[in-house]
């Protein structure tokens, strides 16, 4: 055991003078109680370490133990349905006294779990680094990979039964001729990326069944988001609701200097949902990292680590898996603070100057790939940020925008009428939606009389029209501060009332809403074709003579504007019902003649067209 | 616990709040330290860093009258703690929780950290039980619940104490469960002036309540580096009250923007690089270590709910104290000086207000079923009518649509009729103001309701669309 003394404490920063070499990076074990720690600077005899614990207490004097292996993670069976502090701890149970509601330092990895093992593979067969040699049986089946730092012929493998996850099940003689037991689960430095085969690009979406999103600022699988905005925004809701209903097979939430109350509650309704697609509950596709505002900061800086490294894991099994991250800033503060007890020269904001560099190291380990093991799989990384005082400008988020591939930022003014998702349509954007477009052709293919344009695809089409037109709102809307909305020509005013409309009808999507929380593919599309309809009548409409003001009075302009909320997943002829009311009333508007103030119905201007 | 160490005569070095001591003791990182100058007053301390030759104090009380040769340091070989047990409620104590009002000592049935212990998310129970306020404004728009940290964010001169009051006197749960539980209000002034004080306890004594209630003072007058600990004596008795003795207990902390300053004044003598304004880059991490000590846990009865106070410099609402507490807390009550100046009372700003938990708490099953909608359709109309008043301020109310010109009326009624109060009302009567409201606008507008919720609340009268024409 490497040993050292410490010399200095402050905050989570100590010094100590070492009797053994120690390595960068290497995990300690500090004072009496084994508080966790890392070295983080050398300099001859000397050590520098953050603590991931609470350090109050300790003295010069105290020693510390080396572990001789960077800081790393167990990486299982036993990750999904659970959760976990920022250093993988599981929190349920094991961090707590028998009656205690409070963390207390110093706690130590459990001892290994049991699961059922099944070979995959026989004694003689050689495997590959990477590759499986085992599954799990369970409620969600598991594979056992080979480290990637492993490989070799099988000298023996046990047969099915159950075992503990740290208890070795298979033997591997390498080249060298070097023996390695390998368990169920393995141990794998958080700071290094996991090595795959190759990288792949991306070519299909992960689906959010949110509609502003999905249909017009989509992620691929492997692609990376982040979702900048002040407090109260709506990132922890949008993620959340991600994390409930996205499409990737394994999540990893990480809730990374929040508040524990929020925890408490995703926590709650994570368990008591169940997942469309298997039946199973959503928690045993999930693995939950917390780390709140109120848990040790440097903690805080690992846990994003430890959170993508379980991801690569999953990843590595064949498994498109989606990262969370709230908030990335919590990271990038404790980054801050660390750097600043080290007594680096502090860059802009504060922050070191490697900021840059770490969040690219970061999104870099997101990605599509074929993995070691010859399977594909994806990471894809989500992570919000919170710039302070709402402004983009400030050096987390314009250092994230270089990395990540869209860009959903959330927007105060909307939040503050409850219009949810606030996602800005303008100052958003995605650089994935070439490479899912075809994938949403195939979904508008599969509608009936789906349209094929010179321009693209349907989907490409009525993206571009919607994105066109949200865009000419924003001119015509400074302009009309200027002149007045009723000097604008009536096409301008039709084009301000469409983009309501479209708004409304579709950019809104309330995540408490049971019946348009979530809005599958198909549903989107129909709802696209349907406002790709309004936009082409209201045009035609205004051209042969009437007015937007008569446009804005048809009674069915209630339920277009609420066919998210009041039109169910599948209900097809639904949306066919209010396209046909619809058509008529557009038609009756010309039949009128020209007058051009219609008037509508009394009292029925919530008269239901389904 | 080490036995006491006490030190004569290792002071070497008094600058601003630090005191720097020769480490002539085993003393460990972050613990109490107890300084006593030549005038024989204790002040208390913490060690704020510790190597092989110096331990450097973070006085917490204030350094004047210390002079070197005469200081005596004890060293309890403990974190600070606070001794606490049942008769903390009916008194008065200082900011570091002496008693102030001549009553006996408070005898002690526990000795708890100050700084109280990270509470495990797993361990926390969801708040869902909705507090009825009295405040329209709060309790339709922005509700709250038990176990959630609810800040006022107020400027000078708003009358957020009067607000505070008025919740704390009115706060109670609605309908059967509500009989039979504990109340306490633990109130923690920090760098208020005298009056405010005053005003709180003659407020609380007014209505009966101070008798369950623990008041903590650090005067304007008082050091100003106390302020890093009034509030955590304050919340280390909250605790014990909430899941020990089990009661539900509001605690009212103000002023937060004093104890940021205070936060910055020790750590800018500590030398910490400064984050935004001179304000430490962790003052996140610490804010949290406050707000975060509200909740429920499972299995206890007791719960902690906390109405924080923070007056916004200037009214800015990006300053980094409103702006830090605002990413921690559950939302955040916005006074305005435009409603108070036009009369309206409470002057609460709807629109940058907001209840992270009211999802939690509202709706069928705790409130009304047509509670949510209603607040989000009040949300989206007051919003309009927020532009129609902007678009007016340029282009004048004949640039206006007739329906924009409808949403004028709208936003003035809604801040005169439903924000304002003159007494507390249910929740009851703060929803039938606002379908009153609603009943002024085309239903073709109100796409936030359902058709059987218009149908059902104002389905009787006609739609004031088809009166326009
Ligand atoms: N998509 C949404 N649907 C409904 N309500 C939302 C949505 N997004 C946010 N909200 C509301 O806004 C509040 C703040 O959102 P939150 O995600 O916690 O903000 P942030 O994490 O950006 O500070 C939530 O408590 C909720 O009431
Ligand atoms: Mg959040």
């Amino acid at each position: 055991m490497r040993r050292a003394t410490i010399l200095s404490i402050s905050g989570p920063v100590l010094r100590a003078r070492c009797d053994d070499a120690f390595a960068m990076g290497e995990a300690l074990r500090v004072g009496p109680r084994g508080l966790l720690g890392e070295v983080v600077r050398l300099v001859d005899d000397l050590l520098v370490a953050q603590v991931y614990e609470d350090t109050t207490g300790l003295k010069p004097g105290d020693a510390l133990e080396g572990s001789g292996a960077p800081l790393s993670v167990r990486l299982g069976p036993a990750l999904l349905g659970g959760v976990f502090d920022g250093l993988l701890r599981p929190l349920a149970g094991v961090l707590t006294g028998v009656d205690s509601p409070f963390i207390t330092p110093g706690v130590r990895r459990p001892a290994g779990r049991r699961f059922a093992f099944a070979p995959l593979a026989a004694p003689g067969s050689v495997l590959a680094p990477g590759a499986p040699f085992g599954s799990v049986a369970g409620t969600r089946p598991q594979l056992c990979l080979v480290p990637p730092d492993a490989g070799g012929e099988v000298l023996d493998i046990a047969p099915a039964g159950e075992y503990a996850d740290d208890a070795p099940v298979c033997r591997l003689r390498d080249a060298t001729g070097a023996t390695r037991e390998l368990a169920m689960g393995h141990d794998w430095p958080v700071r290094r990326a996991r090595p795959v085969a190759c990288r792949l690009p991306a070519d299909a979406p992960l689906l959010t069944g949110q509609r502003v999103l999905d249909a017009l600022f989509p992620v691929a699988l492997g692609g990376k988001a982040a979702i900048p905005g002040g407090f109260g925004t709506g990132k922890t809701v949008l993620l959340e609701a991600l994390v409930k209903s996205c499409s990737a097979d394994v999540i990893v939430y990480l809730g990374c200097g929040e508040r524990g109350n929020e925890m408490a509650g995703a926590l709650e309704e994570i368990t008591a949902l169940t997942d469309a697609k298997t039946g199973r509950p959503m928690a045993e596709r999930t693995v939950i990292v917390a780390n709140t505002s109120n848990m040790p900061v440097a903690a805080r800086e690992a846990s994003i680590y430890c959170a993508v490294t379980i991801a690569e894991f999953f990843r590595d099994q064949g498994l498109d898996v989606a990262l969370m991250a709230d908030s990335t800033s919590r990271w990038a503060e404790a980054l801050r603070e660390v750097s600043g007890r080290l007594g680096e020269l502090p860059g802009e904001g504060g922050y070191p100057a490697y900021l840059g560099s770490r969040l690219a190291e970061f999104y870099e380990r997101g990605g599509r790939a074929r993995t070691l093991g010859g399977a594909i799989g994806s990471v894809t990384l989500l992570g919000s940020v919170s710039p302070q005082a709402g402004d983009f400008s400030e050096p987390v988020t314009s250092h994230t925008m270089r990395y990540v591939r869209s860009f959903w930022a959330l927007d105060a003014r909307r939040a503050q009428a409850r219009f949810y998702p606030a996602i800005h349509p303008l100052q958003s954007y995605s650089e994935d939606a070439q490479a899912v477009a075809g994938w949403w052709g195939t979904v508008f293919a599969g509608l009936a009389g789906a349209a094929v344009a010179e321009d693209g695809n349907e989907w490409e089409v009525l993206r571009r029209r919607v994105l066109t037109l949200l865009d000419e709102e924003a001119r015509l809307e400074r302009m009309a501060r200027i002149v007045g909305k009723d000097a604008l020509q009536p096409r301008q005013r039709l084009t301000l009332l469409c983009a309501e409309v479209v708004g409304e009808a579709f950019l809104r999507q309330s995540a408490l809403s049971p019946n348009d929380r979530f809005c599958g593919p198909e549903r989107q599309a129909l709802m696209l074709r349907m406002l790709g309809r309004f936009l082409d009548l209201a045009d035609a409409t205004v051209a042969r003579g009437a007015t937007p003001e008569a446009i804005a009075a048809l009674p069915v302009l209630r339920p277009l504007q609420r066919m998210g909320e009041d039109i169910a997943e599948g209900e097809r002829e639904a949306f066919a019902a209010l396209e046909a009311v619809m058509a008529a009333q557009f038609a009756g508007l010309l039949a009128a003649g020209e007058t051009a103030v219609e008037e509508p119905k009394g009292g029925g201007g919530h008269a239901s067209a389904a | 616990m080490r036995p006491r160490l006490s030190v004569e005569g290792a002071a070497r070095r008094l600058e601003g709040p630090l005191l720097f001591l020769r480490r002539t003791v085993e003393v460990g990182y972050n613990e109490a330290v107890e300084v006593a100058g030549g005038d024989g007053v204790v002040r208390l301390g913490r060690v704020a860093s510790v190597d092989e030759e110096t331990i450097v104090v973070e006085l917490l009380e204030g350094a004047s009258g210390l002079d070197l040769p005469a200081t005596t340091v004890r060293f309890p070989g403990e974190p600070l703690h606070f001794g606490v047990g049942p008769g903390l409620l009916g008194r008065v104590f200082d900011g570091v929780g002496r008693p102030l009002d001549g009553g006996a000592p408070l005898p002690v049935a526990r000795r708890l950290r100050i700084d109280g212990l990270a509470l495990n998310p797993v361990a926390r129970a969801t708040p869902r039980d909705f507090i009825e306020t009295g405040v329209t404004a709060i309790d339709l728009m922005n509700s709250l619940v038990r176990g959630q940290k609810l800040p006022l964010f107020s400027g000078g001169g708003l009358p957020h104490d009067r607000i505070a009051v008025a919740v704390a006197r009115h706060a109670r749960l609605r309908g059967a469960g509500a009989a039979g539980e504990h109340f306490a209000i633990v109130f923690a002034g920090i760098g208020v002036p005298h009056y405010t004080a005053e005003y709180f306890r003659r407020s609380l004594e007014d209505s009966g309540a101070l008798g369950r209630a623990a008041l903590f003072l650090n005067l304007a007058g008082d050091a100003s580096t106390q302020r890093l600990l009034t509030p955590r004596f304050a919340l280390t008795a909250a605790e014990y009250l909430a899941f020990v003795e089990e009661r539900h207990v509001l605690v009212i902390l103000t002023d937060m923007t004093a104890y940021c300053e205070a936060l910055r004044e020790v750590a800018g003598a500590r030398g910490e690089v400064p984050a935004r304004k001179g304000f430490p880059g962790f003052m996140y991490s610490d804010l949290a270590s406050l707000y975060e000590r509200a909740g429920c846990v499972r299995g206890r009865r007791g719960t902690l709910t906390q109405l924080p106070i923070l007056t916004m410099p200037s009214d800015d609402i990006s300053h980094p104290v409103p702006d830090l507490s605002g990413y921690i807390t559950e939302g955040q009550i916005v006074l305005s000086r435009s409603l108070d100046r036009a009369g309206v009372w409470p002057p609460i700003d709807v629109l940058p207000s907001l209840s992270r938990l009211m999802k939690a708490g509202t709706g069928a099953g705790f409130t009304d079923p047509d509670h949510p909608a209603l607040a989000s359709q009040l949300y989206a109309s007051y919003a309009h009518a927020a532009q129609a008043r902007l678009l007016a301020s340029v282009v004048g109310e004949d640039g206006l649509s007739e329906t924009d010109r409808r949403y004028l009326r709208f936003g003035v009624r809604f801040e005169h009729e439903l924000i304002h109060q003159q007494a507390p009302r249910s929740l009851e009567q703060s929803m039938l103001c606002g379908w009153a409201l609603l009943a002024d606008l085309p239903r073709a507008e109100l796409t936030r309701l359902s058709d059987a919720q218009i149908a059902a609340h104002l389905g009787a009268g006609p739609d004031p669309a088809a009166e326009a024409t």
